[in-house]
């Protein structure tokens, strides 16, 4: 790692004044950000943790949206249960100690491809919160790694309406524990949305032509016939962009059918 | 340079040390406690997992200066007052649970993890906690016999393959 400061503020206040400074990075609790720094593929100046935000951290239900602090684990979120596929995703996410350190702010700020918490997040219709606005998932996701965050923006919370029904399936890519594909379900008074991990160069995003199959009639004999492009999605060793677009399909009718 | 401190397996510890410094470098190099390991150094392998505030970490993968004010355990925290082996350490001991032993703090300080959590995991459960835990000479089937028998479970029909 090349050499750098790290302050550890107590409250966002003090974080946003830390990282005014334009070589500043935040630091969440650092399960992608500190591979990469070991990489030397990042060379901030100062690292600002926000591990030691109290006000960032912990989860409330009211009125039907579940709000959880930008700094929040995954092992807290897992532990939860009060939006049981968010809970059930949140354990699936790496292994227990990843799950220990690594924060929902900080997954939502990477919006790695292959990451699961966006998938919920977009499905869900959530609600970033930052240090100065609330952003919509629909806007929020930009695409690869890239999200609507303004330099030095700090995701404080996310807002989760309760869907009546959702799920999430992923197809674990072993090595990594991140999604080969993923697909996140959820329905509400309003309609079906699905959201897509793990497949599209472009990141997270919607399957629409599903949406409205799922919405007239919500079950996986609903999504017959229907698949997605193979065109603009990955292609590494894991999996071509074909085996890919399959994925989506099957992990969508899986996740309809284990939907409660 | 930055000053922590923290507790280590109960006892106050302070230094100075770079923002880049990890906790396992902190470990190993500041304090010599050299039990916790480093495999990978990149968040894989889990031979480094110790204890902070009382949730499993990968100390490779987190700063030292994120540690201050912490109460961190590390494997030589892990025996009895009295040095003899603690019920952990004693059921891979007795089953076998290591070949090298480079792969066994990491295996330890996940299992005490577990079982804290959960005190009679199925084999199924152990074997999903060691998700984040690499072993390349076992094949995992003894440390899962030994965390089996450590929770005071009958392992006398789990056959070692």
């Amino acid at each position: 790692m090349y050499a750098f400061d790290i302050e550890r503020p107590a409250t966002v206040a003090e974080a946003v004044a830390a990282l005014s400074n334009e070589d500043a990075q935040a630091l969440g609790g650092g399960q992608t950000l500190i591979p990469t720094l070991k990489q030397r593929l990042a060379s901030p100046e100062k690292l600002v943790s926000l591990t030691g935000v109290a006000e960032m951290k912990g989860i409330s239900s009211a009125g039907g949206v579940l709000t959880i602090g930008g700094g929040t684990t995954h092992d807290d979120v897992a532990a939860d249960g009060s939006y049981k596929a968010l809970s059930e995703l949140a354990v699936n996410i790496g292994d227990p100690a990843v799950r220990s350190r690594g924060t929902i702010g900080g997954s939502l700020a990477n919006n790695d491809p292959s990451a699961c918490y966006p998938a919920a997040a977009l499905a869900s219709g959530a609600t970033i919160v930052t240090n100065t606005r609330e952003i919509a998932a629909d806007d929020y996701f930009v695409g690869l790694f890239e999200t609507a965050l303004d330099e030095g923006e700090i995701i404080t919370a996310v807002k989760f309406p309760i869907p009546e029904k959702a799920n999430y399936q992923k197809f674990v890519q072993p090595a990594s524990r991140f999604a080969l594909v993923g697909v996140f379900v959820a329905k509400t008074a309003d309609g079906v949305r699905v959201a897509v991990t793990g497949a599209s160069n472009e990141g997270v995003h919607r399957w629409t032509a599903a949406e409205d199959a799922l919405s007239k009639d919500f079950s996986a004999g609903a999504l017959e016939g229907l698949s997605v492009s193979a065109d603009d999605l990955i292609a590494d060793l894991h999996g071509s962009a074909e085996y890919r677009a399959h994925l989506v399909a099957v992990m969508t009718k899986r996740a309809v059918a284990a939907a409660s | 340079m930055t000053k922590v401190t923290m507790t280590i397996n109960g006892k106050s510890v302070s230094g100075e040390v770079e923002g880049r410094t990890l906790l396992s470098s902190f470990l190993r190099e500041d304090l010599h406690l050299t039990g916790t390991h480093i495999g990978c150094d990149t968040s894989q392998c889990g031979a480094c997992v110790v204890h902070v505030d009382g949730k499993p970490v990968k100390s490779c993968t987190m700063f030292a200066a994120e540690a201050d004010g912490a109460d961190v355990a590390t494997i030589e925290g892990q025996a009895n007052e009295d040095g003899s082996l603690n019920v952990i350490q004693a059921a891979f001991q007795e089953h076998h649970g290591l070949q090298c032993g480079f792969c066994t703090p990491g295996m330890v300080m996940s299992a005490a993890a577990l079982l804290k959590d959960n005190p009679k995991p199925s084999e199924a459960e152990v074997r999903e906690y060691l998700e984040g835990n690499i072993c390349r000479c076992t094949g995992y089937h003894n440390i899962v016999k030994a965390i089996m028998a450590a929770s005071g479970q009958d392992v006398s029909a789990i056959a070692a393959e």
